[in-house]
């Protein structure tokens, strides 16, 4: 049975527990479906997050083929559907609404999030600061389960109003459109069971946060101080401080939203109006008494989801801070300003939302308060990308799977900060908001930068993970294939942007000024459609590789971090002895190491005593 | 042979076919028989042939991991090649900006563009000239044993926070000049000309009756119309913008002009048309099902055919007997 309270001394700690465990079997069922045990809610987390990318993406497809290809009937889904049939396999305009609502709520909630911290976070922190398990095991099984409740909820809404016409709001669900029903007439109270996912999802995220952190804070092994700790470990914690500050207001938001929305069918007496403005009537609803502000939904939900941005890539800069030492033999450049910076970030992060928002009525004094702040979130991201770029300069690349999503991570991520400077910018951004320049801006940034991470750590622990690797050759021709499409497909949009080309259209070509851009939508498209097959590469690669990948020992990339001096994939408990660590995670290619014939040393090396002439620092 | 060298070499044929197609063969086909004609990137897409021919030739390099380097430089090339060559294929502006606002935006945007490509340029050479370090280096050759530069880093904070600082205050005026009332020109100051009400999913106009004041509460006497707007041009005009719903935005992309109408809120924009003619208006902010469709007009023409247009609005309006209908 798995501790709750942390232990006090961990390494002892881990000692009994692992003698403990040799000792009394298992179930199936307590071993892989309701397990306490890290390693495996991580590995649960990855699967049912690239099983929920595939499903994102099959809805971004439908989208783009609507935008190649608008109110023909769509190949294959449209015959095979029943549903469709009444239609002639067309996407309707609410079916358009309904897809690129699901889209993002899919990839952001169920895919980016979830593989970040709870895939990743799960796998990695115990591991990486040599803890037999996370703080509070049962709440981490718990952080997995309430995963499920949210996909039913999100999975039921799709369905709720009816077979092709879900949640219509779009993933920021602006009220009063998200407020009233009857403003989505097609959708039924599909919005409501959206708000319920989203809730449990919220619920998952704090339980996984509350545990990282205390799991950071107490149970690292002797010696991990935190200038020692792997930059992963630095982003998970700083990511969970974020989730632990920012998600109770969207929690809030969420719930006053969901009173709304189930009030207006109670009596009048007991309805709450957060966000409807007195005598609203829209198509025929009843009127509301009392006045609510349709704006305090906006504050409140960017409150929580700017940071989230950053929850949404944060992860991602620490772990290929970690692969980029690796993959190119040196220690990552800067390191205690690549701390400080992510540190900066996540501040500034909850002071900068209103730049969603320059052309939501709000004072235009605030607005040029958010665009100073805003611009200055940039300056924290330039610096880490300085740093990247150090760490690879003069190193003895490793030109590997890893190393190229890693390198894709940088190239795309320039690209998504440079556009946001063209969006901070509130005179710019008053052209370009909610046009297509939005669209690239994001996609650079959470696919070109986080998905290409999150590619590049699913290779480097994937022999932590099952004691075998994956095929290298596969992930360099998904590599190629997905970072062509990825381009193909998201580059335009700046165009597309520019020409003024509105997001969240179902036809834009009704309007002349866009007609033009068809060809170059039909081009967008064809990209996508090459993005979207490659990825099955990558789940073939991942399930082949499982059980019949090439069998590698613990330190197959000869890494420096604590998770390598374990065994793959490691056991109950984790380590065979209670790790004690030595010094920091990235002294590639040091003196020291250097003194044993090898370019790396683990963090559990004891220092030799040819070694101590010149001291390795952290 | 490996996976990773069959991609390689899959790459090589691929782009040397297609730049052979491109350069040599296509072109000489569609030259010496007359009665074909091959259909070529090229045509489409200037440049085409070139980046192929660069790619070919990239593709050939000696080993993998120069490949690999040089893939890094090509892609900033390509993205560059396509902003270059977007204005000429309309891949740009819908058009210059007829209004005021609209050239101090596009302004504030050239701006940024140019201190975004110069960093997009360093940035991605860079990232590109370390890969090829690494790819053309010694057997030998010591990898660089350093855990940063404190010197470097702050060159590399204090350079940027300037940048941005500069790019922030340029803003400044421009915002307070669209957005700021007391700001707003004089020729607006002495109010709205119309109200703009957005609904699911159309656009009500609603004009003074002529000779009066635009009251905030519907008069009688006041005269309506649907999806088209009639301004004055050259000339600065305040509407008032408001929603009978929910959310929608105003959008005139040859103005850059954008307002969201927020249910229960009043709110007074002002812009101008350069020339006389037809301006696109659109919803840029979700509201439903329809809101692709929201599909309307702002036309600009002379003050002396407004006003006869609000005259033969009058009297159509007056003709039906429904001078005061919704
Ligand atoms: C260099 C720093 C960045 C700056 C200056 C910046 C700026 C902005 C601005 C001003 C907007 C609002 C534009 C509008 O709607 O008119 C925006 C939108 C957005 N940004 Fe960023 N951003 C930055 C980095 C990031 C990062 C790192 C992420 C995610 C990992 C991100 C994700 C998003 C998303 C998802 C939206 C769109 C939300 C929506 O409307 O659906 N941004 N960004
Ligand atoms: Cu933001
Ligand atoms: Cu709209």
């Amino acid at each position: 049975m798995a501790t709750i309270t942390p232990a006090v001394d961990s390494a002892d700690h881990a000692h009994d527990h692992g003698h403990d465990h040799g000792h009394h079997e298992q179930t199936f069922i307590q071993k892989y479906v309701f397990s306490t045990d890290h390693k495996v809610i991580g590995i649960q987390f990855l699967i049912t997050t690239i099983l929920m990318l595939m499903v994102g993406g099959a809805l971004a497809l439908a989208v783009r083929w609507q935008l190649a290809f608008p109110w023909e009937s769509m190949p294959i889904v449209g015959k095979l559907f029943g549903v469709f049939a009444g239609e002639g396999g067309q996407i309707s305009p609410e079916f358009y609404t309904m897809l690129f609502t699901m889209h993002a709520s899919v990839m952001i909630f169920l895919v980016i999030i979830p593989v970040l911290a709870g895939a990743f976070g799960n796998f990695l922190i115990p591991l990486q600061i040599g803890a037999d398990d996370m703080a509070f095991p049962i709440l981490n099984m718990l952080s997995y389960w309430f995963m499920w409740p949210a996909i039913a909820c999100f999975g039921y809404s799709f369905v709720a109003g009816g077979a092709t016409a879900g949640p219509a709001n779009g993933w920021t669900s602006y009220p009063v459109l998200s407020d009233i029903a009857s403003a989505s007439p097609a959708s039924g109270n599909a919005q409501t069971w959206w708000l319920f996912g989203l809730t449990l999802v919220g619920v998952s995220s704090m339980m996984g946060s509350v545990n990282y952190m205390t799991t950071i804070i107490n149970m690292r092994a002797p010696g991990m101080t935190l200038f020692r700790m792997p930059l992963t470990i630095w982003s998970m914690f700083i990511t969970a401080i974020l989730q632990a500050f920012a998600l109770p207001v969207l929690t809030a938001a969420g719930f006053m939203l969901v009173f709304d929305r189930l009030g207006l069918l109670l009596p009048t007496s007991i309805q709450s109006v957060f966000f409807v403005p007195a005598g609203l009537i829209v198509n025929n609803s009843a009127p509301t008494v009392g006045g609510g502000q349709p704006l305090l939904w906006q504050h409140l939900f960017w409150f929580y989801s700017h940071p989230a941005v950053y929850i949404m890539l944060l992860p991602a800069m620490g772990m290929v801070s970690d692969m980029l030492a690796c993959t190119c033999r040196k220690p990552v450049f800067g390191y205690k300003p690549m701390v400080y910076s992510m540190a900066a970030i996540a501040g500034l992060g909850f002071i900068v939302w209103g730049h969603h928002m320059f052309t939501s009525g709000m004072n235009p004094a605030l607005g040029m308060t958010f665009m100073t702040s805003t611009m200055m979130i940039a300056l924290p991201s330039a610096i880490k990308v300085f740093n990247w770029i150090g760490t690879i300069w003069n190193g003895d690349i490793q030109f590997t799977g890893v190393f190229l999503n890693c390198a894709a991570f940088v190239a795309l991520f320039i690209v998504g900060g440079l556009s946001g400077i063209f969006m901070a910018a509130v005179p710019v951004d008053i052209y370009f908001h909610d046009t297509y320049f939005i669209v690239a801006h994001f996609h650079y940034v959470l696919f070109g930068a986080t998905l290409f991470g999150v590619f590049a750590a699913i290779q480097f622990w994937f022999p932590k993970m099952f004691g075998r690797e994956m095929n290298d050759g596969v992930q360099k021709i998904h590599f190629v294939l997905t970072f062509i499409g990825m381009n193909g497909t998201f580059f335009p949009m700046h165009l597309l942007g520019i020409a003024g080309m509105p997001r969240r259209y179902a036809d834009p070509y009704l309007h002349g000024y866009l007609e033009h851009l068809l060809p170059m939508n039909k081009l967008m498209t064809m990209s996508a459609i090459l993005m979207g097959f490659s990825q099955f590469l990558l789940l073939g690669n991942f399930f082949y590789s499982m059980f019949y990948g090439r069998k590698v020992g613990r330190n197959p990339w000869n890494a420096n971090g604590l998770e390598w001096s374990a065994p793959s994939p490691p056991g109950h408990g984790n380590f065979d002895v209670p790790p004690v660590c030595y010094r920091g995670p990235y002294e590639y290619s040091s003196p020291e190491a250097e003194a044993l014939g090898q370019d790396f040393i683990l963090q559990t090396d004891p220092p030799r005593r040819a070694a101590t002439t010149e001291p390795a620092t952290a | 042979m490996n996976l990773s060298t069959l991609l390689i070499w899959f790459l090589r044929l691929l782009s040397t076919g297609l730049a052979l197609y491109e350069l040599v063969v296509g072109p000489l086909v569609n030259s010496v028989l007359a009665d074909v004609s091959l259909p070529l990137l090229s045509d489409q897409v200037a440049g085409t042939k070139w980046f192929a021919l660069i790619f070919a030739v990239t593709t050939w390099a000696s080993s993998e991991k120069r490949f690999w380097a040089l893939f890094f430089w090509y892609w900033p090339l390509v993205a560059l090649w396509a902003c270059v060559i977007a204005p000429g294929n309309n891949w740009w502006f819908p058009s210059e900006p007829l209004s005021r606002a609209g050239h101090q935006i596009d302004g504030l945007f050239y701006m940024i563009l140019i201190i975004v490509a110069v960093t997009f340029i360093g940035t991605e050479f860079a990232l590109g000239y370390a890969l090829w370090k690494s790819a053309v280096r010694g057997k030998d050759d010591k990898v660089w044993f350093s855990h940063g530069s404190h010197r470097l880093e702050i060159v590399w904070t204090i350079v940027p926070a300037f940048i941005l600082v500069f790019i922030s205050m340029a803003q400044l005026d421009v915002v307070a000049d669209i957005r700021v009332l007391n700001r707003f020109p004089d020729e607006v100051q002495s109010g709205p000309v119309a109200e703009v009400m957005a609904r699911q999913f159309e656009w009500r106009i609603r004009y003074p009756k002529p000779g009066t004041e635009l009251m905030t509460t519907p008069q009688p006497g006041d005269l309506y119309y649907v999806n088209e707007l009639h301004i004055a041009a050259t000339v600065p005009t305040m509407v008032n913008l408001r929603t009978q719903d929910v959310q929608h935005s105003f959008f005139v992309p040859r103005m850059r002009v954008k307002q969201d109408a927020v249910p229960g809120l009043i709110i007074p924009i002002w812009f101008d048309a350069e020339k006389a003619g037809e301006y696109e208006l659109l919803c840029t902010e979700l509201c439903g099902w329809g809101h692709y469709k929201m599909k309307a007009r702002i036309i600009a023409e002379t003050p002396q055919q407004v006003s006869e247009y609000l005259t033969g609005l009058q009297a159509d309006q007056e003709e039906d007997g429904v001078a005061d209908e919704e």
